[in-house]
């Protein structure tokens, strides 16, 4: 006995709440009412909860007066600036903190991360046991003994440790010689900058010689001309003019100079030797990822170690280590929301902090802050998703 | 060749060796400690440069660490003068009597004192859950999974609030601290996020463009921001959401921000062990005429959980550290009650603090390391696993 199928409708005996289409239907308009169901039961709450505690309401309070004072700030801030100028000042400092993190992050995981593959014992061992003992306690209180057992404990004003150079060092902070630009500067930065450009012009056209010819250019040598070497000559000409303002210790205070907080130097250390641990165990991944027939091959081509190391195994394990690489900035960034904890006046502690405490508009003020890492953090993964399909390993 | 030839050749030498030569040992300067030395702390100058360097920083550090936490360390006393600095003894190390008269402080909190062997209770439960768990070899390992996800939450809730039913008093949460409540967050962070970061993983994985979407902007969102800001947001916003009656208690609030932080996690780790199952296991399941959730639970989650084992653990390593962040939403953590502890007058010395912060660091060392280890053998054990 034969039955026949015919293919598009399913057979008659398969009842219609059976059948996958339907049940996939009704699966997703429950879940769209669940959760419109939820979102305005809490948009309704929220509107009662807050008529009834006479919390305002929208974003009116931004032009308001702030009415406190940060510690540290990048762009001018008094307490009569408003809330919206206290927005900024908190994330130019958490992208300080964060841009600064990172660049002494990579320079100490990458020393770590080669290290752990030495061949010397005691090299070797020693970034182990920093790599260990560093990833297996917690950032917060690796932040809390930086604030309080080392910076805290520092001697105070009037017992300053000097530093030669005119740096003083106490429980106050870091004091620096700012650097003071006069007249004439201006023509030094502008080479500066001109020798970026024309520094990559230059790689651009060496790379493209190489290719046609096989001939190589100094680029390395050129690019230090250009970038450092040519500023410098401008300097000299225009007659040196730059001048430092050393810090001038008082009885009670320290003038002048440039005052690094203690909160800053804590973040800073703290998220940059924490994040450092994990970027070594990136790099040393993505190293141990380039296959020893790469090496070897280099080798029986006669390149020599320096030269296999920079153009066959860096290139490749980069490929390896750049997207894990990112997302250890992410968290870096991320972290530096625990500045709330030892006052460190970031994007978290002045706007979550101090004003969520003033306006008491939470639902504003939360949603602006998360806003602000969502888009740095979606911002990353979108362009490590176009660095990744450029990147892909292209077989056949 | 002939008989005759071959005798007349073995005859003309008038010397064969019967037995092998051993070989010789290698030169003493390439062998023993010397050689090892060589190869492995001298082999360079660059290499001796950095020994060196090494050795002097070790040489700097190590006494002082030495002297800080033994030999100068103060033992006994009963407070804060026991650990001052005096005429006679200029230099105070660790001061350990504080760690000592803090220490049930600092596993307990404020739990009354009369009912603390129930915490007691509770961490022999969970110590059996948890080597019940991670014992591969264990007995009947599916009733230790539902010991673990299902009794012991249940149980360990009940003895810890308190049910004045059946004679327990209850126990507000606010005098819950310590470690009791970095052991309590870890773990409702770790028994609610594996099987919601499950759902979302499927979710994620869904034909179903409705259940993608959500699961993706909940991944996305909770990944994309700062877990303080989840808490911030758990913490302020959540009691505007729900009706003013039943407004959770804090230690909840951070409880659930922990959760939802840990699920995003969880989520993308299974969905990595997910994408790792070759479509023919999904393609042979269907073949035999399974359903969707039939092949997730018989073909696919047991072969992909077994793959993620390692990172699950990696993944719970990073929340146990990362519950030290309730600290900033006002919860008496581990860490907080050491932080109160150390600005307490009582014992206000110069070295209160850095010990506080040494006994901390002590304990979660010990547990961090202890789960990274036993994440790398099951990872070694997955590899032989591999191999055939």
């Amino acid at each position: 006995m034969s039955t026949e199928l015919k293919a598009g409708s399913p057979p008659a005996s398969v009842p219609f709440y059976n059948d996958p289409k339907v049940r996939s239907i009704v699966y997703q308009v429950a879940l769209c009412l669940i959760v419109a169901g939820l979102v305005y039961g809490a948009a309704s709450n929220a509107v009662e909860n807050l008529q009834r505690a006479r919390i305002a309401s929208g974003f009116g309070f931004w032009d308001n007066t702030a009415g406190f004072d940060i510690s540290q700030t990048l762009i001018s801030y008094s307490n009569t600036s408003t809330y919206g100028r206290a927005f900024w000042v908190g994330l130019l400092n958490t992208l300080l903190v964060a841009g600064l993190g990172i660049i002494f992050a990579t320079i100490l995981g990458f020393i770590v991360g080669i290290a752990r593959l030495s061949k010397n014992w005691l090299v070797n061992k020693a970034a182990t046991a920093y790599v260990e003992i560093i990833r297996n306690l917690p950032l917060l209180l690796q932040l809390l003994f930086w604030y309080n057992a080392v910076l805290k404990a520092l001697p105070d004003l009037r017992e300053s440790v000097k530093i030669p150079g005119g740096i003083f060092l106490n429980n106050r902070g870091l004091f620096l010689p700012a650097p003071v630009t006069q007249p004439g500067f201006g023509f030094v930065e502008i080479v500066f900058l001109l020798g970026i450009v024309g520094s990559i012009a230059f790689h651009i056209w060496a790379r493209k010689r190489q290719e046609k010819t096989g001939q190589q250019a100094p680029v390395f040598l050129t690019s230090l001309g250009l970038i450092i070497g040519l500023p410098l000559v401008v300097y000299l000409i225009a007659g040196m003019p730059l001048s430092f303002d050393f810090p001038q210790a008082g009885r009670f205070n320290i003038a002048g100079g440039l005052e690094v907080v203690p909160e800053f130097a804590a973040l800073l250390f703290g998220l940059s030797i924490y994040t450092a641990a994990f970027i070594a165990e990136v790099v040393r991944a993505g190293i141990l990822a380039v296959s020893h027939g790469q090496t070897e091959a280099a080798y029986s081509l006669g390149l020599k170690p320096g030269p296999t190391l920079r153009l066959i195994v860096v290139p490749q394990a980069m490929r390896v280590i750049i997207p894990p690489l990112t997302s250890q900035y992410l968290n870096l960034t991320k972290n530096s929301s625990l500045a709330v904890a030892i006052g460190y006046p970031d994007l978290v502690q002045v706007f979550t902090g101090t004003v969520l405490n003033q306006t008491g508009q939470a639902v504003e003020v939360v949603a602006i802050t998360m806003a602000v890492y969502l888009t740095i953090s979606l911002g990353t993964s979108f362009l490590m998703n176009i660095y990744n399909s450029r990147m892909k390993l292209v077989e056949r | 060749m002939t008989m005759s030839e071959g005798d007349l050749a073995v005859a003309q030498i008038n010397f064969v060796r019967k037995d092998t030569l051993q070989p010789l040992p290698p030169p003493s300067s390439m062998s023993g400690p010397v050689g090892w030395l060589r190869e492995n702390l001298l082999s360079t100058p660059f290499n001796i440069a950095l020994t060196i360097l090494i050795a002097l920083f070790l040489a700097w550090i190590i006494p002082d660490m030495l002297r800080f936490l033994v030999f100068d360390a103060v033992w006994s006393g009963v407070d804060r003068e026991a650990c001052l600095i005096t005429a006679e003894r200029p230099v105070v190390g660790a001061c350990w009597p504080f760690a000592f008269e803090r220490l049930p402080y600092f596993i307990y909190g404020s739990y009354p004192i009369a009912e603390r062997w129930r915490v007691d209770i509770f961490f022999v439960v969970l110590a059996v859950a948890i080597v019940w768990l991670l014992w591969l070899n264990a007995p009947r390992r599916d009733l230790g999974l539902v010991y673990s996800f299902i009794v012991t939450p249940v149980f360990s809730y009940i003895l810890l609030s308190g049910w004045p039913l059946i004679g327990l008093a209850k126990v507000d949460t606010v005098l819950w601290g310590g470690v009791l409540v970095t052991i309590v967050v870890s773990a409702v962070g770790i028994v609610f996020s594996l099987p919601i970061g499950i759902l979302l993983a499927l979710g994620r994985q869904s034909r179903m463009p409705a259940v993608k979407l959500f699961s993706v902007m909940f991944i996305e969102f909770v990944r994309g921001v700062p877990l303080v800001t989840v808490l911030f947001m758990a913490s302020v916003m959540l009691p505007l959401f729900v009706p003013e009656n039943i407004s959770p208690d804090k230690l909840l609030r951070a409880l659930i921000g922990i959760a939802m932080f840990a699920s995003a996690y969880m989520a993308e780790v299974v969905r990595a062990g997910l994408a790792a199952i070759p479509k023919g296991q999904y393609e042979g399941a269907q073949a035999v005429g399974l359903g969707y959730w039939q092949m997730m639970r018989l073909i696919v989650l047991p072969q992909a959980l077994k793959i993620t084992i390692p990172n699950i653990v990696n993944t719970y390593i990073g929340l146990f550290k990362d519950t030290t962040l309730v600290f900033i939403v006002g919860i008496f953590d581990l860490l907080r009650t050491i932080e109160v502890s150390r600005i307490d007058p009582k014992w206000a010395a110069p070295s209160t603090s850095p010990t506080g912060y040494v006994v901390a660091a002590i304990f979660y060392l010990i547990c961090c390391y202890g789960m990274s280890r036993y994440a790398q053998a099951t990872e070694k054990r997955l590899a032989k696993a591999e191999r055939r």
